[in-house]
């Protein structure tokens, strides 16, 4: 085991440059500078401009640049915010676990529903239900986020008052930030209320990020069950004289799992980098948000970091999803 | 009274392209102990009648008969629930590819004590000693280390051995085997159904072996039903059918046999059974019989006496009383 995620842990090795030199290069790209944006709309005079790229060391040749951003990154120096002056590394860890806990609550939120979904609709092929399930599936997934967002808020914050319309969590608390999960740090206070607080406001933005994760593992769940039931295996579960709910929810779902984890830990990656539609409706202060400010702001080493950082994690998820596939699948295992 | 008791069993698949009568009114009684072959081409609904016993069939298939019943139950009455309490207990299965019947991502002990667990309600403990004496049973060596591993760890032969193992792990009083060496190596074959005739003989349980092989039929059966396209086309005792076959299909597959051969090259049944679009108004099998005349063609002939194998033939041969026309 231990062999195999070294062996992975070295492919990761030309993706992570890859992705530092494509982040580099990227934003480069944009038009616009980070001087003339911090200057701001009133504008800055020639000479000041060239002074301070120079003194950012914008004015070096490209390779130069990127060879010394490659040696802070190798040493585990990601640069800091030219606005804000934090260590990009520090602003990533204190946003991340934002994200992360969106992530996690949208993920749940869409396996709890979408894999047994798609078990029922395998099972009953053609009939109604299946039918129901596989077009709201469609429209799930085809449906723009943002545009959904706004009916729940009409609906559950407008309409009926259900939940909060943004933010973590109600204004009426404050305590530290401990871990950086709302739900954990809100337990840990011991104020009445305030879990709850976190809780409900979690609910739309779970809902709004994990729509689209939904669909893809119901639809995935549903099409890879229907291969596995006519399977010899299952016939021969059936022979045992075993109840449905065991042959469909053991003996098949198991098998049928293998291309579901391949989309859930898609997902996961999407989730953890793609958050930015729903944070920026939210007002959840993740790292989604944080990127796209940075990009207006032509904040070279944050973008650099923060992809860079977004990139790994995504691998991290890959690994532990290649990881899955043996537990799940033995035959997959690695001899 | 039979076991095992079905009149008139037909079974229709809902297809795209209309109804397809893949199982065309099987009479069939096997009775406690005894061992019956079903024989017969690829497609002739050798498996289709024993799913449909099963309860196996997908929800695309219609399955009617007169009568069906099994060890006092009329399986035409049960529900589904009912059905599962004998399915897997007193009536079990085993099928033609070993590798792909087991589960790829359960051990083999836990695909054989679930068996156990369900019908016989044994604790861990007992499922585990049940266990291991089964596997010692159909022969697997080294049960205790056998019961981990999964079905990819092991060969053909061995899985479906394991199958056997849990087809009679609650006692059946039948055993259906469908092809069961079909899938396996030429010296395998020999020793699985030596297995399945020995655990017949030594527990009493009917056993019907599906097979195509009419050396297999020779070797271990007592009763012989030959299907062709979904019909029962003729059924005597083994050492009748081969001495004196009534239906041209039996006289054929018999004549295919390498050690019948009378010349170099080994006899064949040109053509091919036939399916959904090319099926015969008359007799079905008379496009490839070499007796088939107008008549045959026209007109589908009901089953011959008891006398006759119950051949479904106009002209049975070796028939005594009458002369071939």
């Amino acid at each position: 085991m231990l062999k195999f995620i070294l062996s992975r842990l070295l492919t990761f090795l030309p993706t992570f440059f890859g992705v530092t030199l494509i982040s580099f290069a990227f934003i480069r790209l944009l038009p616009g500078d980070p001087i003339t944006v911090l200057a701001g709309e009133r504008g800055i005079s020639a000479e000041r401009h060239a002074e301070l790229m120079t003194e950012f060391g914008f004015d070096q040749p490209m390779l130069i640049q990127y060879w010394d951003y490659l040696k802070g990154v190798v040493q585990g120096d990601l640069g800091q915010s030219l606005v804000t002056k934090k260590p990009v590394w520090d602003e990533f860890f204190t946003l991340f676990p934002a994200t992360l806990e969106l992530s996690i609550c949208a993920i749940i939120f869409a396996v709890a529903l979408g894999l047994p979904a798609g078990v029922i609709a395998a099972v009953n092929r053609g009939k109604f239900f299946d039918r129901l399930l596989m077009s709201s599936a469609l429209v799930g997934y085809s449906m723009p986020i943002f545009w959904w967002a706004l009916l729940l808020i009409i609906a559950f914050s407008g309409w009926l008052g259900w939940t909060p319309v943004s933010g973590r969590i109600s204004l009426m608390y404050y305590f530290d930030s401990g871990t950086g999960f709302m739900l954990i740090d809100s337990l840990r206070s011991g104020q009445d209320g305030a879990f709850w607080s976190a809780v409900h406001h979690l609910i739309l933005p779970t809902i709004v990020l994990g729509t689209i994760p939904l669909a893809v593992i119901a639809r995935q769940t549903r099409s890879a069950m229907l291969e596995v039931l006519s399977e010899d295996y299952i016939r021969t579960a059936r022979a045992k004289g075993l109840a449905p709910f065991r042959v469909n929810g053991v003996h098949a779902l198991r098998n049928a799992l293998i291309p579901v984890i391949t989309v859930i830990g898609l997902s996961v990656g999407t989730l953890l980098a793609g958050a930015i539609l729903t944070e920026t409706i939210f007002s959840w202060p993740g790292i989604g948000k944080w990127m796209v400010d940075s990009i207006f702001r032509r904040d070279y080493p944050v973008v650099q970091g923060g992809l860079l950082l977004i990139a790994v994690m995504v691998m991290i998820v890959n690994l532990i999803v290649d990881m899955l596939y043996g537990f799940i699948n033995p035959k997959i295992r690695k001899r | 009274m039979p076991l095992l008791e079905i009149r008139n069993l037909s079974v229709d698949f809902a297809t795209s392209s209309g109804q397809f009568r893949a199982v065309d009114g099987i009479d069939l009684s096997v009775d406690k102990g005894e061992l019956l072959a079903i024989v017969g081409e690829s497609g002739s609904g050798k498996s289709v009648s024993m799913l449909a016993m099963m309860g196996l069939l997908p929800w695309t298939a219609t399955i009617t008969a007169d009568v069906m019943s099994f060890d006092g139950h009329d399986l035409r009455a049960l529900g589904p629930r009912q059905r599962r309490r004998i399915v897997g207990k007193d009536m079990a299965m085993i099928f033609q590819e070993p590798m792909s019947s087991l589960n790829p991502c359960f051990t083999t002990g836990f695909q054989i004590k679930e068996a156990l667990r369900l019908h016989l309600g044994l604790d861990r403990k007992a499922r585990h000693r049940r266990a291991v004496e089964l596997f010692e049973m159909v022969g697997i060596p080294a049960p205790e280390d056998r019961l981990k591993v999964f079905p990819h760890q092991m060969s053909g032969g061995m899985n479906q051995r394991v199958m056997i193992a849990m087809a009679i792990a609650c006692g059946p009083k039948l055993l259906i085997a469908d092809e069961p060496t079909t899938a396996l190596d030429v010296t395998i074959q020999a020793q699985i159904l030596d297995l399945l005739t020995g655990l017949q003989r030594d527990s009493g349980m009917a056993l019907i072996l599906i097979t195509h092989d009419m050396g297999v039929v020779a070797e271990t059966a007592e009763r012989v039903s030959v299907q062709y396209a979904g019909q029962k086309v003729e059924e005597q005792k083994v050492a009748d059918l081969f001495e004196t076959p009534h239906h041209p299909y039996t006289a054929a597959l018999l004549a295919a046999l390498p050690e019948r051969a009378t010349s170099r090259h080994l006899p064949t049944i040109p053509g091919v059974v036939p399916g959904q679009f090319d099926r015969p108004r008359g007799c079905l099998f008379s496009p490839r019989c070499k007796f088939a005349d107008d008549r045959c063609k026209a007109e589908p002939p009901a089953p011959a006496g008891s006398g006759l194998g119950l051949a479904r033939c106009h002209y049975p041969l070796n028939a005594r009383s009458e002369v071939s026309a």
